[in-house]
């Protein structure tokens, strides 16, 4: 037991006391399952088969590959950016502030680290559930396949964690949805469009390329995409560790803002 | 496990203070609630009541002074008193997404309790008369059924302490009273309660003692009964109309005199005087009555409006 009180603990504790918000969501997310899946997996799925229909059609084969196989391990990347970040901006302030969630878990001996920890566990899990199923579909079409699936999860996942562990920062200064515009549309958005998911990155003038990999999403496109398409990813270690450090920063800072809101 | 011994306090504050960028919230507050009685907070909106629960609760930390709650120093121990204690907080925070039976069953699972440990479900839903909404949704609830639940869910963990933040506020008389029912049966059971209330008859029915604040200081403590007879008169007539103000209480002995509103109060320690000026009340609206705890609230907290 801390013999200090947990907001003065410099960084997030790590205990059990995760697994239970974690499954608060689960449960709920198991009632509502089908509108949710529709809104995670179907929107994606309408992208690939649109832009890939249509730009298919232009473009033929991009880096050696089909546009739509290019596009489809793309677009697993991007739908585990955008949900886990929706989660952790929408979901999590709606459980925070109109629904009095977390204030009501803050009533049992469950902490504000709990609670953080929870959500982001949670908004990868959700990640990782779309991702299944975007890939069900995706191989079921013949555009993505191999044991390679299989080592993408845990990328997707690790995705996952760091883009909600990112969104709860922006969650915990929102004074009011409306704030998540400015995230979305100044880092966001730019970032899907940069980072190799709908084109190459070698298509992009060198500096914004490079301003590409500053970011996380261009480094789970180049670990997923070749491991989906049979083929190696490169420099693993290196975006392994852009991605465990995005993520850990900002879980930290998270964790920290949110204490502070919460036992103000 | 033998249950430890029980503290004379549940709950102990010297000199709790709480400080926000806008100023003293609670100032020096010292509070002694023993254990096993209802122990009721007043005071204005804003006077620092819900501040001072967060505090007892191990949520916010105080900027000074010293406080223990059923042993547990505070905020160190904040976790392991949360566990020993339930809440009702001001606001519903049940869970619109699940139903009744499963709001109470996540709620026992923060607690890090299985199915077979604390209070039966059924049992609680029973205490919340529940038991025909179990799998209802909690936005088809009236508010009476609302707070029966949120005061079921403060009992998951068979709590020694029950914290009730207005656990009546906006309930019809009927809804106040089975509330006020199921309190006095955990106070039978051994509980010790801290609540806040705007409802000076529930503070007196309810309150084995009572503390006033306001403007985060505390400017009483006691049993209501003591409360009021310590600061009032025991009797006090009501006049009211046009004329209240200008009736001549000349030669009238032992009278004290507020006014409220268009309304005046005589205050004495008999009833003699009093019928006195009754008999020159002409035309006035009168009521004779004992001095109440609404008339101490009002008397020692002012009558301006808060905000
Ligand atoms: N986190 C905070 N930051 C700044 N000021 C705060 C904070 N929380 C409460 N206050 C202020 O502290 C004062 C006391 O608030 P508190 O909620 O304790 O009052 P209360 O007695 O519970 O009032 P009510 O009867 O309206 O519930 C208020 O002026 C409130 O605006
Ligand atoms: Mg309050």
């Amino acid at each position: 037991m801390p013999a200090t009180p947990s907001n003065e603990r410099l960084l997030p504790r790590l205990g059990l006391g995760f697994v239970p918000v974690w499954q608060r969501n689960f449960l709920v997310w198991r009632k509502l399952m089908l509108p949710s899946l529709l809104g995670n997996f179907g929107e994606p799925l309408l992208y690939l088969l649109l832009l890939g229909y249509g730009f298919g059609q232009l473009v033929g084969e991009v880096n050696g590959v089909p546009y739509m196989v290019f596009l489809a391990s793309g677009i697993l990347c991007s739908s585990a950016m955008m949900g886990s970040s929706f989660e952790g901006l929408y979901s999590a302030f709606t459980r925070m502030s109109a629904q009095r969630t977390w204030d009501a878990m803050l009533n049992t001996p469950l902490g504000v680290d709990d609670i953080v920890l929870g959500e982001v566990v949670w908004a990868a899990s959700k990640a990782c559930i779309n991702a299944v199923a975007i890939m069900a579909v995706a191989a079921a079409m013949g555009l993505i396949g191999g044991a390679g699936l299989l080592l993408a999860l845990p990328v997707l996942i690790l995705a996952g964690l760091c883009f909600a562990s990112m969104a709860l920062v922006v969650t915990a200064v929102s004074p009011s949805y409306d704030f998540f515009l400015y995230y979305i549309t100044l880092a966001l958005t730019p970032m899907l469009l940069v980072s190799g998911v709908f084109f190459p990155l070698d298509a992009l003038p060198t500096p914004v390329a490079l301003l590409a990999y500053l970011l996380p999403l261009a480094h789970v496109v180049e670990l997923v995409r070749p491991l989906v398409t049979g083929g190696t990813p490169s420099h693993v270690l290196l975006h392994l560790a852009v991605l465990v450090g995005y993520g850990s920063v900002a879980f930290v800072i998270a964790t920290r803002l949110l204490r502070r809101r919460l036992g103000g | 496990m033998p249950a430890p011994a029980r503290a004379a306090l549940a709950v102990e504050a010297v000199g709790l203070t709480k400080t926000y960028d806008v100023g003293t919230v609670v100032d020096a507050v010292d509070l002694a609630v023993p254990t096993g009685i209802c122990f009721g907070l007043l005071g204005p909106n804003g006077a620092g009541k819900t501040t001072t629960l967060r505090m007892t609760l191990g949520l916010t930390e105080p900027s000074a002074g010293r406080l223990t709650v059923l042993g547990h120093e505070l905020p160190m121990e904040a976790q392991r008193l949360r566990a020993r204690v339930g809440v009702v907080p001001q606001f519903d925070s049940l869970d619109p997404d699940f139903t009744v039976r499963e709001n109470l069953v996540s709620y026992r699972r923060y607690f890090g309790l299985g199915a077979d440990q604390g209070p039966r479900i059924d049992d609680l839903l029973g205490f919340a008369n529940l038991e025909a909404r179990a799998d209802a949704r909690i936005t088809t609830l009236s508010g009476g059924m609302k707070r029966r639940l949120s005061l079921a869910r403060a009992l998951v963990n068979d709590p020694e302490l029950v914290v009730l933040d207005e656990p009546t506020t906006g309930l019809d008389p009927q809804a106040r009273q089975n509330i006020w029912q199921r309190l006095r049966q955990l106070k039978d059971q051994g509980r010790t309660l801290l609540l806040t209330t705007h409802y000076m008859e529930e503070a007196e029915r309810l309150c084995d003692r009572l503390a006033i604040i306001d403007h985060g200081k505390l400017i009483a403590e006691g049993p209501p009964t003591s409360l009021v007879a310590e600061h009032l008169e025991p009797h006090v007539l009501e006049l009211r109309g046009e004329q209240a103000r200008s009736i001549d209480l000349g030669g009238i002995d032992g009278l004290r005199v507020e006014d409220v509103a268009d309304t005046r109060l005589v205050y004495a320690r008999s009833e003699a005087p009093l019928h006195q000026v009754m008999e020159r009340a002409e035309g006035l609206t009168t009521i004779l009555r004992r001095a109440n705890l609404e008339d101490l609230f009002l008397r020692l907290t002012g009558h301006d409006l808060r905000d």
